[in-house]
């Protein structure tokens, strides 16, 4: 059975006045119907851009130089612009990071929803406005006939944020992609949209690609997990693999560097030095600087995608049979195993 | 225990005018204390008026009532240049935002060592020169960055020389506006360990804004949370963390998402009802336990009280 959303060894890059900067090398991965991938990775890590080419929405100099993306076993890389705007919005929907910019600021919040519903669903202005008002009350908008007259000013972040959600929805897309969508906002209402989606996926059944750096809502929301670095996925599998039983050293450091409610006193385990320059893509493992378990081989040969288990991958010699067994830093272990006793004592909280 | 008060803040107001006979009342009467050498977290929504009582307390607002003390002495009152100079010193700021709080037209050893130049603490070039590289060493960078300008650095390296400028002059005090949170989380963890360093070798104490709680948590050992202009809770960060008593903490702290997906999977989300408040009086900030308060009404305060002992 083919997938729902299949990405093929994409690479994109961007032209600039200094050379070409390549900010995604090489992705792929597969997307079921209902599911939720979470892409997490530091900014320049390339997750935005990929994500961005997806919908084939590369900024001027951007551009994709290989790869496939399959939407139900059709290539969009090959698709026009024309046809790709009758796509956009439809089969593949977005969610933007800042709810701030992200809508029209001189355009009626009804009249936003309607647009997509009239253009792609052939729907006349009445049954469009029906169904705006539906999909303002799907996602939790008080007074939905009042606030489908108002403009984005008179929103709250949050508010917004429903409403671009709203409208990433009218077309029951088969994909949504969410860049940083709680980014911007507060933690009780960050909770609040995270728990919409979730209901929201529920009920229509769409496939989520979410756009994160945030570990503690990739816990929350996702159920396949890949790691970003250097325009890389060095690790991917599903959550649980990637919380409880991680074997990339970037995947250690992303996970040691967050305190929990149960940190102490020790240092944080962080990550030295700061992520390669894409223009000059180092040769070998792009994260050898950085990291300090790196082998010899490392700066030489660029690691395959080891095989862990059915579900789970991982980008790194320290997998190699030959390569001498290198146990996570301890703060890291201690975690590992602190997750693993579930019960937790603030679990009641 | 008598621990020696660094700053002490009563009842400070901040309210601002918003146009006609609109007052936002950004803080509005909140009273603490913070202890030398400790790390005192205020946390709180965008909006709580959390980063307005920072800057209200460091002077870069003028309170509309209440007093802050610093060592014993007033900082809101008339001050002579000399006195003002003197407390500028003392306490430090450190900004949100690394790519903003920086001047893009001056290099990095003039920015460090403007506080130099303003209290006259280098003799002469050379020995401006030297405090910089000195600094810069201590932050994490090396002496070649003197010469460049913000824009060639990255989010965290800025953040880094925005911690240097603020040691320039030597302060007791630093109060530390949501340092971390335009950086990526590898480098919010270097940052941290940067700053809980310069506290140990130091002996600085930290006002610390931060809406992170997991990170306040860590690095505080008191926290306040504030919510719309009020401080409604205060106390250690574990018995906050393990007792929190006013619902709005709760609610709080029931939304901070965690790296830990069966814990997420079971989590329930507190809600926070501000109108469900008992109003049968005016609420006051009220000691539940030593050293844990919170506001609430006498009526709630034994409500949550009889909560707290059935834990």
């Amino acid at each position: 059975m083919s997938k729902l959303l299949e990405v093929k060894d994409l690479k994109v890059s961007f032209d600039t006045y200094n050379g070409e900067v390549q900010a995604v090398r090489g992705v792929s991965f597969d997307l079921d119907k209902g599911e939720t991938l979470a892409i997490v990775g530091e900014s320049g890590s390339g997750k935005s851009v990929t994500s961005m080419a997806l919908m084939k929405l590369l900024a001027g100099q951007g551009f994709i130089k290989e790869g496939q993306v399959l939407l139900e076993g059709v290539d969009l890389v090959k698709k026009s612009e024309k046809e790709m705007q009758k796509i956009r919005g439809k089969d593949i929907s977005m969610v933007f990071q800042d709810p701030m910019t992200s809508l029209n600021p001189t355009m009626k919040i009804g009249n936003q929803i309607m647009e997509g519903l009239i253009k792609h669903q052939n729907m006349n202005r009445e049954n469009a406005k029906k169904r705006a008002i539906e999909l303002l009350n799907q996602v939790g908008i008080p007074q939905p006939e009042v606030r489908m007259n108002q403009y984005p000013h008179q929103f709250s972040g949050g508010m917004r944020q429903r409403v671009v959600i709203a409208i990433a929805l009218a077309c029951n897309p088969k994909v949504l992609i969410a860049d940083e969508p709680t980014t911007a906002l507060d933690v009780t209402i960050q909770a609040q949209i995270l728990e919409l989606m979730k209901e929201i996926q529920k009920e229509v059944d769409s496939a989520i690609i979410f756009i994160t750096h945030d570990l503690g809502v990739v816990a929350n929301v996702a159920d396949k997990v890949a790691v970003m670095y250097a325009g890389k996925i060095i690790e991917m599998g599903t959550v649980d693999d990637i919380f409880y039983n991680p074997k990339h050293p970037y995947t250690w450091g992303l996970l040691g560097s967050m305190p929990t409610p149960d940190s102490t006193d020790e240092e944080l385990y962080a990550i030295p030095g700061t992520p390669p320059n894409m223009l000059k893509p180092p040769v070998g493992d792009a994260f050898a600087p950085r990291n300090e378990f790196a082998l010899e081989i490392d700066t030489v040969m660029e690691p395959p995608m080891f095989k862990v288990s059915d579900t789970h991958y991982a980008a790194t010699w320290l997998l190699h049979p030959d390569a001498p067994n290198i146990e996570p830093p301890e703060t890291v272990k201690q975690r590992m195993q602190g997750f693993a006793n579930t019960g937790r004592k603030d679990g009641d909280k | 225990m008598t621990r020696e008060k660094v700053l002490e803040v009563k009842d400070l107001k901040k309210h601002f005018s918003a146009g006609k006979d609109k007052v936002i009342k950004a803080v509005d009467g909140i009273t603490f204390d913070i202890y030398k050498g400790e790390t005192f977290g205020l946390v709180g929504e965008s909006g709580s008026g959390k980063s307005t009582a920072g800057r209200t307390i460091i002077r870069l607002y003028d309170a509309t009532s209440g007093e802050v003390k610093f060592n014993g002495e007033d900082v809101h009152g008339r001050k002579s240049r000399d006195q003002l100079r003197k407390f500028n010193r003392k306490m430090q700021m450190i900004f949100q935002d690394p790519h903003s709080s920086l001047n893009p037209r001056m290099t990095v050893l003039d920015i460090i060592a403007e506080g130099i130049d303003v209290h006259k603490l280098a003799k002469n070039d050379a020995e401006r020169k030297k405090r910089v590289e000195e600094l810069l060493e201590v932050v994490g960078l090396n002496k070649e960055h003197a010469t460049r300008f913000p824009h060639e650095f990255s989010g965290g390296q800025r953040q880094r020389i925005g911690i240097a400028r603020a040691l320039a002059v030597e302060p007791e005090f630093i109060i530390a506006d949501e340092p971390i949170s335009a950086l990526d989380v590898s480098i919010q963890a270097q940052v941290v360990n940067l700053l809980k360093r310069l506290q140990r070798d130091r002996g600085l104490t930290y006002l610390f804004i931060a809406h992170d709680l997991s990170m306040v948590k860590y690095i505080s050992d008191r926290i306040g949370v504030m919510y719309m202009g009020h401080l409604v809770e205060l106390a250690d960060s574990d018995e906050l963390y393990e007792n929190p008593v006013h619902p709005y903490t709760k609610s709080l702290l029931s939304a901070i998402p965690l790296p830990d997906p069966r814990y997420e999977r079971e989590r329930v989300r507190i809600a926070y009802d501000p109108t469900a408040h008992d109003t049968s009086e005016e609420p006051e900030f009220r000691e539940i336990r030593p050293n844990h308060w919170v506001r609430c009404t006498s009526k709630e305060f034994e409500q949550y009280k009889k909560e707290l002992e059935k834990k």
